[in-house]
């Protein structure tokens, strides 16, 4: 059995509405379920972390746009997107740019 | 995959890639790039001289958060002092939050600030007091384009006060993009005419006004405001209706994503219209109650106060914008005799070029470029 996968997921800019106002959080997956990459950390969010209104988060397989994904400070775009693959102690950080300034 | 390093640098870790030159750049490169480039902006387009008072129209979001943060950064650079001017609209649950934002910025980027509110300026009517008034109407939306004429008002009087020569305000490309659409969609030539202007000149006396930002896409707004840990207030105006910008919102993002260019070339192209001399707006003149431009006998901000005081807020509002003056009589005489069908009136170019006419409604909060 591969050892427990243990991330950070944050949500920011406005994205932490849809979550009960919930900045932060420490999520572990174990590892018969794997392997893990965004793709799958998007479905298991819907699945359990999403309040309310997930059309405002994802939408049909990734992300709504509009809403910015960083990977340890980086811009998802240039780690492969959804085919990222989770490390532990990741951090993955969703900002919202949805909303006047 | 990992990410690459910085071009820039050479050392750290690559945090993003430019869009335009598919430069990758670590957070600090970057935030180092997006200050030149406002920097050149202002520079280029002549917008904030040596000697400026710089009011920094601020609501505590995201783009007038990271508006005053590179102009505070760039001042000694260019010899202008800043101002804060918050607007309090009077929007309870709201804007107290983010007013708290703006007044902590304040205090930790040591900026003076002055917050002018509605129910000073406008004689009690408050945000939350132009609902209620708009309310039974049918139309309740419609007191977000009492808003947005009454906000831009208020910036300018907050501007005047604090001796200001100059407004900025933190509007970003994607607003600018989303208006632009907007404008075309709507057929609207008067704000087209002015669409691609990098600011206002300051016509009928007005201070001249200007966007640093309006080169600056969203995401990189938001990229900025993260690598420098800069903190603003994101939530909704509690009044924002599905407002038309959200269907140019929509369509900009699906154009984005087929052309990230898209964005960018939107505003420039419409920096570089022209109209045909037909559709040229005419010259306005000014209201014969407060002296600022108005194609009509009011200004649209003293027209809406008007039909608020009468206990009328639509009064200028909706199709046919029946002005106070123009209502007809209870009784209409006949016409004496045939007289050629007068013109449709043109958009008001009143110090904020709502769009009246339209059934659609711009929310407060995204108030269009206007002139």
């Amino acid at each position: 059995m591969a050892a427990p996968l243990c991330v950070e997921v944050e949500f920011g800019g406005g994205a932490e509405l849809l979550f009960d106002g919930v900045k932060k959080q420490q999520v572990t997956f174990s590892g018969q379920e794997g392997p893990w990459d965004i793709q799958n950390l998007l479905v298991w969010i819907k699945k359990n972390l999403l309040k309310k209104q997930p059309e405002l988060f994802i939408q049909g397989d990734s992300m709504r746009p509009g809403i910015l994904v960083l990977i340890n400070d980086s811009d998802w775009e240039q780690l492969g997107e959804l085919d990222y693959q989770l490390w532990d102690q990741d951090s993955i950080l969703f900002i919202s740019t949805l909303h006047g300034g | 995959m990992p990410a690459p390093t910085c071009a820039s640098c050479g050392s750290a870790r690559a945090a993003l890639r430019r869009p335009r030159s598919g430069q990758a750049l670590c957070g600090s490169c970057f935030c180092a790039a997006f200050e030149a480039e406002v920097l050149h902006t202002v520079l280029a387009g002549r917008l904030l001289p040596p000697g400026a008072v710089v009011a920094v129209g601020a609501s505590g979001g995201k783009d007038s958060t990271v508006l005053a943060h590179v102009l505070r950064a760039l001042a000694p650079r260019l010899d202008i002092s800043l101002h804060l001017v918050a607007v309090d609209e009077g929007i309870s649950g709201y804007r107290d939050a983010a007013l708290a934002a703006v007044r902590r910025q304040a205090a930790l980027w040591e900026l003076p600030l002055t917050v002018v509110s509605y129910a000073d300026l406008f004689g009690g009517w408050t945000m939350d007091a132009v609902a209620r008034s708009t309310a039974g109407s049918g139309r309740s939306r419609s007191c977000c384009t009492f808003c947005g004429v009454l906000r831009r008002r208020a910036l300018e009087e907050g501007a005047r006060l604090v001796g200001a020569t100059h407004i900025v305000t933190g509007h970003n490309a994607d607003d600018m993009a989303e208006t632009v659409l907007m404008n075309f969609l709507r057929g609207d030539a008067g704000r087209l005419a002015r669409a691609g202007g990098l600011g206002s000149a300051g016509e009928g006396g007005a201070l001249p006004r200007c966007r640093p930002l309006h080169l600056a896409s969203q995401k990189e707004v938001v990229l900025y405001a993260h690598f420098r840990r800069l903190h603003y207030f994101s939530e909704e105006c509690v009044y924002a209706p599905e407002a038309f910008r959200g269907h140019a919102r929509d369509l900009l993002k699906l154009l984005e994503a087929a052309r990230p260019s898209a964005v960018l070339d939107l505003v420039h192209s419409a920096e570089r219209l022209a109209l045909a001399p037909a559709a040229k707006p005419p010259r306005p003149g000014a209201c014969s109650r407060c002296g600022a431009l108005a194609s009509r006998e009011l200004c649209q901000a003293c027209a809406l106060l008007d039909g608020l005081n009468r206990g009328r807020p639509l009064l200028a509002i909706g199709k046919g914008r029946r002005g106070l003056r123009e209502e007809p009589p209870a009784c209409a005489p006949p016409a004496a005799a045939p007289t050629p069908a007068p013109a449709p009136p043109p958009p008001t170019t009143c110090a904020q070029q709502n769009d009246l006419r339209s059934r659609s409604v711009t929310c407060a909060y995204q108030t269009s470029i206007g002139m």
